[in-house]
């Protein structure tokens, strides 16, 4: 109870100081609708090539912009020696791996709603599927959530953060990204029978880095 | 902090003193006849395949390396759950050596792939289930050795990098199973030699590469350890030393 309670103060403060300090939306979302653009710069957009391929530009848009706000996650608590209060706060390392994985994966929510508008509009994708699709960005967010968070306090403090963390982290993802591609081109393609296992695997995902991180989040903190 | 230094210079007496032992001379000397043997029956004494022709005799080298690419992940994944339950330095550098010489063997199965790839398919690479998991296992792999070099403290390193260790199990699970749904939902499996279709003196082969081959490994791995033990020994004493000759001139003036 007192993880889930820390969970929910290190959230709370890690958001209001994502609002007050407008990086997300002056810096990551720009940055996510760009790659949408680039994507476009790319691939021929009259040979229909944009719409065929979304489920997959759509992904890999989210887990660059992702990594983007993963990166800040860890950054906030770099500075003045952030890490060193944190961990003298006695709040539990548990609820501080919750609360951070909460937070990012709010931004992500955020983050995957716009380039969902962006898709459909840019790309002139037509939705079908709801249910899968919302099953499959929930998890898919639970799922890079959990892992990016984890991989960002194994990143986190060094001076080479910036490069390691998207060595580590994105073919750790690799599962993930296939699992929500083909989970997606299932619903757009009106065969949503075929995107449930996928939504299965990564919700085993999920659970396997929640844990990781529920359990590792301690010794990992008391160093670094 | 000053618990874990002691408890790192007493285990050094326990530790090896030399990169090799006699034991170890005598597992080298075991393991040059067992490649030779490989020699004699892989590219001498086997028929070529029927339909493979020659190509076939790089798949004696080749399956033995990809399994133990996945042993040397599991020796990692131990070593790493075993230094952060009872912070042993020895099976920390026992999981290092085990990622370094699993990478190797990765790179080997890769490269050895690709070249019998060529002529059976016509290409390098096809995106197979198990080319891929392959690949990403490469990739994961590089990541955990990134980490435990990193230029930071030993503690920082290790411990780091046991906790990414300790996850390529589960990863390698995750990432062979997405894969292998990956390519059979959109195309059948690509051909495979499977183990019925291999007999007489070609199984013969297979089983000396298996045995030359688990014997390089386990070769490599205990001289990497070794090797290993010693930096780590000789980055603890070169510090005492430097201590111990500072407070000296402290003393002389």
């Amino acid at each position: 109870m007192v993880m889930l309670t820390d969970a929910w103060l290190i959230a709370r403060k890690d958001l209001k100081l994502e609002i007050r300090s407008r990086v997300a939306i002056n810096q990551v979302i720009p940055f996510a609708l760009l790659v949408l653009v680039l994507f476009a710069f790319a691939l021929d957009p009259d040979r229909g090539l944009l719409e065929k391929a979304t489920p997959g530009l759509y992904w890999i848009a989210v887990l660059f912009s992702g990594l983007l706000a993963m990166q800040r996650a860890f950054s906030l608590e770099a500075a003045d020696g952030v890490t060193d209060a944190l961990r003298l706060s006695g709040l539990s390392p548990s609820g501080i791996y919750l609360g951070k994985t909460l937070s990012v994966a709010a931004q992500l929510l955020v983050l995957e709603v716009l380039l969902g508008v962006g898709v459909a509009v840019l790309y002139g994708t037509s939705i079908t599927g709801w249910l899968l699709l919302m099953a499959t960005i929930v998890v898919a967010t639970a799922a890079i959530s959990t892992a990016g968070t984890l991989f960002g306090v194994v990143a986190a403090g060094l001076r080479v953060r910036e490069t390691l963390l998207p060595l580590l982290l994105l073919p750790v993802l690799a599962p993930v990204l296939i699992g929500a591609t083909r989970a997606f081109e299932a619903a757009l393609s009106g065969t949503p029978s075929e995107g449930w296992p996928w939504v299965g695997l990564m919700s085993v995902f999920a659970v396997v880095y929640a844990v990781a991180g529920i359990f590792g989040f301690g010794p990992l903190m008391e160093e670094s | 902090m000053t618990t874990e230094t002691v408890g790192s210079v007493e285990a050094s007496a326990s530790g090896p003193t030399s990169t090799g032992s006699r034991a170890t001379m005598i597992l080298g000397i075991v393991t040059l006849i067992a490649l030779g043997v490989l020699v004699l029956f892989g590219l001498i004494l086997s028929p070529a395949d029927e339909s493979q022709g020659d190509s076939v005799r790089i798949m004696y080298v080749h399956v033995p390396s990809a399994m133990l690419s996945y042993a040397g992940c599991f020796l990692t994944a131990i070593g790493s759950a075993v230094y952060l339950w009872r912070k042993s330095q020895w099976w920390e550098l026992v999981a290092y050596a085990g990622a370094e010489v699993a990478a190797l063997f990765t790179a080997f199965t890769l490269i050895t792939g690709m070249l019998w790839g060529r002529p059976t398919w016509g290409v390098y690479w096809v995106w197979d289930a198990r080319l891929t998991s392959e690949a990403l296992l490469m990739l994961l792999l590089l990541g955990y050795l990134a980490v435990r070099r990193l230029a930071a403290d030993y503690e920082v390193r290790a411990k780091r990098a046991a906790i990414i260790g300790l996850l390529l199990v589960p990863n390698i699970i995750i990432v062979r199973q997405s894969v292998q749904w990956w390519r059979t939902l959109h195309q059948t499996p690509t051909l495979s030699l499977s183990g019925a279709e291999i007999q007489g003196l070609m199984l013969f082969s297979l089983f000396t590469g298996f045995v030359a081959i688990t014997l390089v490994f386990i070769w490599m791995v205990i001289h990497r350890f070794r090797v290993a033990w010693l930096e780590e020994q000789l980055e603890a004493e070169g510090l005492d030393t430097a201590i111990a000759e500072r407070r000296a001139e402290g003393v002389i003036s």
